[in-house]
């Protein structure tokens, strides 16, 4: 990320730190302490397996099952898990609506909590100062940074991450998607949608 | 503690630069980082706690510079050498130069799915939640100098209780090993203009996760 625009700032010790984490890493197993196989397996999981696609899922299932989605918004962690949506979700994961009233959006000013069992990785801006710092006072300015614009009466709710809650939003299903599979419905569905800084690309 | 992890309502940081097609990890390393803090998560040498306690110890500046993983990184170091786990003249020699310490629980790669999924922290009740849906409540004006989930723009603020989350373990305690001592917790939201005056969006409300200990009661 040398020179990436998302940095907080420029100029910190890149090479620096790659030395650090090789030697952590040297000495760790070294020591005992970890095997890189293990480190590997890490990084493949969420190289290929754990992304939004995992949400995506979530939430078309949730357009196309009523109670699915009445289950969701009550229990979401164990409405994925028992509805067998996806295999692996940690506790305390709540499930928010979007609707014609009130849209949105998911912060963590602390630090950068973020649901990694349904989305993965949170992105360089979700980690970003900008971010963390506008998210909850100026949150349509935010959106306008994401080509977002909301009617004036949409009331923006954001939900800021201070425990260990997790949030994934449940965008509305656009118009023009009547019939649609879910899997049709699920390529709709962006990591920024579950963020609540998106919307679904309604089709042409 | 009032550090400058703590932006919630701060200006100047610019606007929010979304990546297209952003890869999961830009350099190596950053896979390297992430996977050697998991792995030592695992060992149970410390909490999820005193893990962003050690990010929130980075001097400011420091933090602010850092990256992401660049800080996880620095973390990492700080509190493996805190521990005595790994010492600073290993760090420069860049290897081991005496054995390790404790046999702690060791990730082995068939165990790393199982441990990719978020734990629980809901811990069982000692007492009934205070508050319910839908009782006023005012954030106490609260500033430890250490670890705390309060954030600085809402404390003192008047919000509403709206769901009961359960009783989790207790970040305040947990991260200066005070044990688990379970809170109730609490969504609780604020109206924009509560938090940011009479000049905030008047459809802008804000929730943030409460627990218990940083509420009170209001009282008109």
């Amino acid at each position: 990320m040398h020179d990436h625009d998302n940095r907080d700032a420029n100029g910190s010790d890149l090479s620096g730190t790659q030395l650090r984490v090789r030697a952590l890493e040297t000495i760790l197993t070294e020591k005992g302490y970890v095997e890189p196989a293990a480190l590997d397996r890490i990084v493949e999981a969420y190289e290929t397996r754990i992304g939004p696609h995992i949400g995506a899922r979530v939430v078309a299932r949730a357009w196309t099952d009523a109670a699915f989605k009445r289950w969701l918004l009550e229990d979401a962690t164990h409405a994925i898990v028992d509805a067998g949506v996806a295999a692996h979700v940690g506790e305390h994961l709540i499930a928010v609506e979007n609707t014609e009233r009130t849209h949105n959006m998911v912060v963590c000013t602390l630090c950068s909590c973020y649901p990694w069992d349904v989305l993965g990785l949170p992105p360089t801006w979700y980690k970003s100062s900008a971010y963390r710092s506008r998210a909850v006072i100026d949150p349509r300015g935010v959106l306008a940074d994401f080509g977002v614009v909301l009617p004036e009466h949409t009331v923006i709710r954001v939900w800021d991450s201070t425990a260990e809650t997790r949030f994934i939003v449940v965008p509305m299903r656009p118009p023009g998607t009547e019939g649609w599979s879910e899997e049709k419905l699920a390529t709709l569905v962006t990591r920024d949608c579950m963020v609540g800084t998106g919307l679904p690309e309604p089709p042409p | 503690m009032n550090g400058v992890h703590d932006m919630g309502g701060m200006h100047g940081f610019g606007p929010v630069r979304p990546e297209t097609n952003e890869p999961t990890f830009h350099e190596e390393w950053e896979g390297r980082c992430l996977a050697l803090n998991r792995a030592m998560g695992f060992a149970g040498l410390w909490n999820i706690d005193q893990t962003r306690a050690a990010i929130e110890n980075l001097p400011p500046e420091i933090y602010l510079q850092a990256s992401y993983y660049e800080r996880w990184a620095l973390r990492l170091r700080n509190m493996l050498v805190e521990r005595g786990l790994v010492d600073l003249e290993e760090m420069t020699a860049g290897h081991a130069l005496r054995p390790g310490k404790v046999p702690s629980p060791k990730l082995m790669p068939a165990d790393v799915d199982k441990s990719l999924t978020r734990g629980a922290y809901a811990r069982e009740a000692r007492n009934s939640p205070r508050y319910k849906p839908g009782d006023l409540v005012r954030t106490r004006n609260l500033n430890p100098p250490t670890h705390t989930r309060l954030p600085r723009y809402a404390r003192g603020r008047v919000g509403t209780v709206e769901t009961i989350r359960g009783c989790h373990v207790f970040p305040d305690s947990a991260a200066i090993g005070e044990g688990d001592n379970p809170q109730w917790l609490y969504t609780v939201c604020f109206d924009g203009q509560e938090l940011w005056g009479e000049k905030s969006d008047p459809r802008l409300e804000v929730s943030i996760e409460a627990f218990e200990p940083y509420l009170e009661a209001l009282r008109d």
